[in-house]
């Protein structure tokens, strides 16, 4: 087990930017408004039977002003580039040469969108008989976008940040859906926590609407169909709701945040990852137990959010594991946002940090009564991200004490 | 002896155990051997047709059976070998039960051609929308293909069959990565979290698309005839890079740990450096400020100074840009020592490995350190006179060799650098 828990003697880490563009709107307050309102934004129509969580439209200039920056990205790295802004912004970084020169990234990321058009192309025109032995690479050669490649490469949604907002630091990227981005924020908190690093954006973003990726995602029969329930309600009618989001956080040593008068919103105490083999039941709900333990939890009101998919079994199996830790109200980012990937968990994190610094968690919007409603707020949150396949990661969120 | 920690006091890192395979061939030994006898790996792809491709040739690994074939699966396959070779060597752990993390830098996942076709043949119309495609792809029938396609599954499947402890990390930093990946397994040793860290580095990914984005990039080289000559670093006549397979793996290990269970050391990694380029997508700063910071950074971070490095396994990927870049850059951090340390492209060889050669490089200087012998940059006839680097051309050369720097840049302004050294008398 790997894991990032500030020790004694080593320097606190606080969540000082947060960077929202969700199916739920763009910025805290639109997203915070929406959890109050338990107002859920997903589309049943565009990729029928599949259903998923539409980003809500933003003004993409006023983060990514010059439009050749615009151009040269898709969806996925436009979302994460945004909401890289907001986090700077929101960490009162943004411009800030000095800081912004030193910043350490790390990036969860999956791939780039394809070309759809030129895959169908391919495919139909081999249908009717092309059979060319350089049939493919011809076409491949006339109708590739020659920057298409950088739009999907995996490390260029970090290059697109670096570039659009003149970040100068290092750079990370991880790839490996879900845990991905329990390890960014992992490997990030464990480099400021023991001095390698003052600071550092952490996150990710995803595009849910593509069609390929629900061609990947249906060869494993886990997209939800046909209609929308919440996560915990669907047992009988498995699946995830592809959703589109961007969520970064500016995570930063307390002296470095100190020094430059930043205010918290929440302390990143620790982040915890595994691999289960999920070869057995129950194999994931005790990897679970096992992070759940090394959490240096404390005394007060607790809350769990957690990013289950709706996916089978893994959504059973943390179920399973959320019963045993009942004190802690849930909630569901998967019900809320969709199921976003990579972005899952720094979403999660962000949510989380968010509902400790406005003093409440958001209300539950379930109907199997796994989500409960808590009175007054809540003084630390732990952030559980299970992968719909592979890999398990926590964090525990605090108030700043 | 070398003391237990460094300059900085955090515990030296050193390698214990070492796998590679490139185009040259498989394991340290025959790989060592061709490389010094300046042997190219370059040939042309006869693993899919070439037609009406720019480029032609590339350093495949062909002798690696992979069924059904993908590209992950052979970057799989090939991760899992290298890593039987170092795992041998280090005697570390037991079987399946190695006491660390995993690293893993692997090329970004993707459904690929061979299974999409499958999946458009499936449809069984002449017609059909990518709406087809998706009605037929669930029920189960393709339900491999998600397992393989999910880019974490390479590190997954190494995790699982070598006992790796916790979650294995993924990552991509384009051409920098595989030096990334060594760069994660020092630093978690470093900061006291692991004794031990398996820093894995595999790009199987020549294939016609991939080949087509480089190709469409302008970054390939395209003199395809003879395929051995193609690569042709530092030369005034140098006209892109050659895509190439291969992985490489190393254990590493605190010096305390590997010490007290009598390990036998193969060298230290004295010093890791990274900086991030925001000037472009694909090109470097022109002021090559960037590169020069990233290379002081790790001589920093080594606590050494310019005269101490007295060999560079340089980035080298014989595109016009980056040769040139890479002479100035040093020049601006090693001043006219940049004209007399001896400097070696493997990649005229072995070709591009993309997301391995950064680790495949690393073990590369770890052997020339062993043998005190520098591989050659072969098709070394044209020197660029713009660049004055003291190339190792066309012939290996003995030298007293105790620290190497061996620098990665790539795509999306990412720039690593290490300092490997022996373990100090």
């Amino acid at each position: 087990m790997t894991d990032t828990a500030s020790k004694p003697g080593q320097t606190e880490v606080w969540i000082t930017g947060i960077g929202l563009a969700t199916s739920l709107g763009e910025g805290l307050d639109a997203n915070w408004a929406a959890l109050s309102e338990k107002r859920i934004n997903v589309d049943e129509e565009r990729f029928a039977p599949y259903i998923v969580h539409p980003l809500m439209p933003v003004s993409f200039d006023s983060q990514i002003p010059k439009k050749g920056d615009q151009r040269q990205m898709e969806a996925w790295q436009r979302i994460g580039t945004y909401a890289a802004g907001l986090a700077l912004d929101s960490a009162g970084i943004k411009g800030n040469k000095d800081i912004l020169s030193k910043i350490d990234m790390v990036v969860a990321a999956g791939g780039g969108e394809r070309d759809l058009n030129v895959d169908t192309g391919v495919l139909t025109a081999e249908a009717k008989g092309a059979n060319a032995p350089g049939f493919l690479n011809e076409r491949l050669m006339s109708d590739l976008r020659p920057t298409l490649f950088l739009a999907q490469l995996s490390n260029l949604l970090a290059g697109n940040i670096a570039i659009v907002h003149g970040l100068g630091g290092t750079s990370r990227t991880f790839m490996g859906e879900e845990v991905a981005g329990a390890d960014a924020a992992r490997i990030a908190l464990a480099r400021i926590a023991s001095g390698e690093s003052d600071i550092a954006l952490v996150g990710g973003s995803h595009n849910g609407e593509r069609k390929d990726l629900l061609v990947l995602y249906e060869f494993g029969d886990f997209n939800l169909k046909d209609k929308f329930a919440p996560v915990w309600a669907r047992k009988d009618h498995a699946g995830f709701a592809l959703g589109s989001a961007g969520a970064f956080l500016v995570l930063e040593s307390k002296a470095h945040a100190q020094a430059r008068g930043a205010k918290p919103f929440a302390r990143l105490t620790s982040v915890v990852a595994d691999l289960a083999r999920r070869k057995q039941p129950g194999d994931m709900a005790a990897t679970l137990e096992q992070l759940w333990a090394k959490l240096p939890r404390r005394e007060g009101k607790g809350a769990i959010i957690s990013g289950a998919t709706g996916a089978e079994p893994a959504t059973s199996e943390e179920h399973d594991f959320l019963k045993g830790h009942a004190d802690f109200p849930v909630r569901s980012t998967g019900t809320m946002f969709g199921h976003t990937m990579e972005t899952q968990f720094p979403l999660g994190i962000a949510l989380a940090a968010l509902s400790i610094s406005r003093g409440a968690l958001f209300p539950p919007n379930d109907s199997t009564g796994t989500e409960i409603e808590m009175q007054g707020a809540p003084t630390q949150i732990v952030v559980v991200g299970a992968g719909h396949w592979r890999g398990e990661g926590m964090a525990l969120v605090e108030a700043v004490g | 002896m070398t003391a237990p920690r460094d300059k900085l006091e955090r515990p030296v890192v050193v390698v214990t155990g070492m796998g590679i395979m490139t185009s040259l061939g498989a394991g340290k030994a025959d790989n060592w051997a061709k490389l010094v006898a300046g042997e190219s790996g370059i040939r042309t792809i006869t693993r899919f047709p070439v037609d009406g491709l720019k480029t032609t040739m590339a350093g495949t690994v062909d002798f690696v059976s992979v069924d059904p074939f993908s590209s992950t699966g052979l970057s799989e396959r090939m991760a899992e070998l290298v890593t039987e070779e170092a795992l041998a060597q280090a005697g570390i752990g037991a079987k399946a039960d190695f006491p660390g993390p995993l690293f893993l830098a692997v090329a970004p996942v993707e459904v690929e051609w061979p299974q999409r076709r499958e999946l458009g043949r499936a449809v069984g119309a002449p017609d059909f929308t990518y709406d087809d495609l998706l009605r037929i792809s669930g029920g189960g029938k393709y339900s491999a293909y998600h397992h393989r396609f999910m880019f974490g599954s390479v590190a997954a499947y190494l995790a699982e069959t070598f006992g790796t402890k916790g979650s294995p990390i993924s990552l991509s930093t384009a051409c920098a990565s595989g030096a990334t990946s060594i760069q994660l397994g020092v630093e978690a040793i470093r900061r006291g979290e692991t004794d031990a860290a398996l820093c894995v580095a595999t790009d199987g990914t020549v294939n016609p698309e991939a080949l087509v984005r480089f190709s469409l990039l302008s970054a390939l080289s395209t003199q395809n005839d003879p395929p051995q000559a193609a690569s042709r670093p530092f030369s005034k006549n140098r006209d892109g890079f050659v895509m190439a397979e291969g992985a490489g793996a190393l254990v590493l290990e605190s010096y305390e740990a590997a010490t007290a269970r009598g390990a036998k050391i193969l060298g230290v990694i004295a010093g890791c450096g990274e900086l991030t380029d925001s000037f472009h997508r694909t090109r470097s700063s022109p002021d090559g400020k960037p590169i020069i910071g990233c290379m002081n950074k790790t001589l920093a971070d080594a606590g050494m100074t310019p005269d101490q490095i007295d060999h560079i396994n340089a980035h080298g990927t014989a595109t016009p840009e980056n040769d040139k870049m890479e002479f100035n850059t040093t020049s601006a951090v090693f001043g006219e020592l940049a004209q007399k340390i001896p400097v070696t492209s493997n990649k005229s060889m072995v070709g591009h490995t993309i997301s391995a050669a950064g680790a495949v490089e690393a073990i590369f200087s770890l052997l020339t350190l062993e043998h005190q012998r520098i591989p050659p940059t072969i098709n070394y006839e044209t020197p660029d006179p713009t660049i004055l680097f003291n190339v190792v051309g066309n012939k290996a050369r003995d030298a007293r060799v105790t620290a190497v720097m061996s620098n990665s840049f790539g795509f999306g302004g990412q720039n690593a650098s290490l300092i490997l050294t022996r373990e100090p008398a």
